[in-house]
């Protein structure tokens, strides 16, 4: 075993226990190697890397427009924050302002990313502790939500949706009633899921104090989102640098005080019950209008009906697919809320058909690190009620 | 450009001149990219730049948000650069270091002594582009495999295979 240096040891006999490789398809994709004292964890060393499957290169031969896809896969849970998060880097590269009516799509088609990865991180916690039901019930809800991402582009998990420039359709009257219907009915599932798990006694003797990190810890280890929120710090990029119009609307940021597991399942019950709080704003203000910037004729593909009858628009779909755009030189740093930190995008551009660097921030990655010192001194049964 | 106060500057309050350790200049180049400041410092400098930005209470830059490496084949004496995006939370400001060093010396100080978290990026761009972090506590390859022997997104190594010119700049006429 690789020692980890970053946990100093007394000299004493420890066990070493393997946990994993995980297969991709459970959660945590990774190798842990505890160092044991007894039950006690006293240090760990993570392996990573098992599916890596280098996107920073991959995007250095893509055009821009065929990046899109590959963000899905960064969290296949929001995959629709990570598009937007792309297509708006790419906007304020060419400095291409979006519609209001498009943002405001796009601010629901966000929120409902977010309530679906919620929705996976609270439930799944459910079930690291034996509770297998609520995560059954809930995931009716989320099922829900990716027939409305289903009817807005098609895809369910990958989904690709939107467009530099704005968005590729309007919701169609379907979507519109899915998405009634599930601003409706949320409301009481969540309530009859919380009630399973937020008072369980058992729950919250496995969740209480397991992983906990203070705020200053949180911010040297560079946390972001409900964890760095759970630790007590009220950062949140959709209120600090808001982004497609996030500034209309009102919403609170929960903090939690102990950045414990349990506090972590708090700030994400209560950021789902904010979340339908914004979509349920965007939906009554939606403005009218275009859904799409008419500025950019370069980015955003024609309509079929007008390719197939005018020679322009044949012309612009051609290009597009072709990659054939131009595009400023310069740098560019985006950063959206997703569902689990700060997702940024560090994009340097050197006029090319393609980005010349493309740098993710991927929040997770950051702050797996923090991983050995949060689970030291707790026990097996408990070292993987870490979120994420 | 040369500033006497860079801490005015960055603060906003207008411009100045280089404080100056011995020769070399501190600051080569600010500018403003889209909505970040974009300071260009020499690489010896770095670490005092860095724990100045953090622990100085005025400037604040308490979170390191990201860093990463880049390779510009071509730009004589700063092949490889690496860039340091910093965080004030509190002011809600943000800030972008850069540093250039030539192909030979890709001895970069750490940056794990001011923020833990520096550690696994900083072995990310090692795996990466081979910088080699002075002091770093545990710098090893992180996402690929130990055995490895080329640090990938160096320009040299291209994505497909070079008999391919289907999607070569000159084919659309750049």
């Amino acid at each position: 075993m690789i020692e980890n240096p970053t946990i100093p040891l007394p000299e004493k006999e420890y066990v070493t226990l393997n946990l994993g490789p995980t297969h991709p398809a459970t959660h945590g994709i990774f190798q842990n190697v505890l160092k044991m004292d007894g039950e006690i964890i006293m240090s760990s060393q993570a392996t990573i890397g098992y599916i890596h499957r280098a996107f920073e290169k991959l995007a250095e031969r893509r055009p821009y427009n065929q990046i899109a896809p590959i963000t899905d896969r960064m969290n296949y849970c929001s995959a629709p924050i990570n598009n937007m998060g792309w297509h708006m880097t790419v906007e304020k590269l060419i400095g291409c302002e979006v519609p209001k009516r498009a943002q405001y799509i796009r601010v629901i088609i966000m929120e409902l990313a977010r309530i679906a990865d919620h929705i996976i991180c609270d439930s799944v916690i459910g079930v690291d502790t034996g509770a297998l039901s609520g995560f059954l019930y809930i995931f009716q809800e989320r099922e829900h939500i990716y027939e409305i991402f289903e009817e807005v582009c098609g895809a369910r998990l990958t989904t690709n949706t939107g467009r530099i420039g704005g968005m590729e359709r309007d919701f169609s009257p379907k979507a519109w009633e899915k998405l009634e219907y599930f601003v409706k009915h949320f409301p009481e599932k969540l309530q009859e899921f919380e009630n399973l798990l937020l008072r369980n006694r058992i729950f919250m003797d496995r969740t209480i104090n397991v992983g906990p990190i203070t705020a200053e810890r949180a911010l040297a280890y560079g946390f972001t989102g409900p964890n760095l929120r759970a630790a007590g710090v009220d950062y949140d990029v959709r209120v600090m640098n808001p982004y497609s119009s996030y500034e209309d609307f009102q919403f609170d940021i929960p903090v939690g005080t102990n950045g414990d597991t349990y506090d972590r399942f708090m700030v994400r019950l209560e950021e789902m019950k904010q979340s339908l709080s914004i979509i349920k704003q965007a939906m009554k203000n939606m403005p009218d209008g275009p859904i799409y910037s008419p500025d950019v004729p370069a980015f955003y593909l024609p309509p079929k009906e007008e390719v197939y009858s005018k020679m322009e628009a044949l012309i612009y779909q051609f290009k597009i697919v072709m990659g054939e755009m131009d595009v400023p030189k310069g740098e560019v740093y985006h950063a959206v809320e997703g569902g689990n930190g700060e997702l940024g995008f560090y994009l340097i551009s050197d006029g090319g058909r393609t980005p010349f660097r493309l740098h993710f921030r991927r929040p997770c990655f950051i702050y797996y690190q923090a991983y050995p010192e949060m689970i030291q001194g707790g026990d097996v049964e408990r070292c993987d009620f870490d979120d994420e | 450009m040369k500033l006497a106060d860079p801490k005015r500057y960055l603060l906003g309050w207008g411009d100045g001149n280089t404080p100056g350790s011995g020769s070399i200049p501190v600051i080569s180049s600010i500018e403003q990219s889209y909505d970040f400041p974009v300071v260009v410092i020499a690489k010896q400098s770095l670490m005092d730049v860095l724990s100045f930005l953090k622990n100085d209470p005025e400037m604040g830059f308490t979170f390191l948000t990201t860093l990463c490496g880049f390779h510009v084949p071509g730009y004589e004496g700063g092949e490889f650069g690496m860039m340091y995006q910093l965080q004030n939370m509190q002011q809600n400001r943000r800030l972008r270091l850069k540093i250039f060093m030539p192909e030979t010396d890709l001895d970069v100080p750490t940056a794990t002594n001011l923020w833990p978290t520096a550690n696994w990026m900083e072995r990310q761009e090692y795996d990466f582009f081979g910088f080699n972090f002075v002091g770093h506590p545990d710098l090893r390859r992180i996402l690929n495999m130990d055995e490895m022997n080329y640090f990938p997104l160096r320009k040299q190594y291209p994505l497909e295979d070079l008999g391919k010119h289907d999607k070569d700049d000159a084919k659309f006429g750049r």
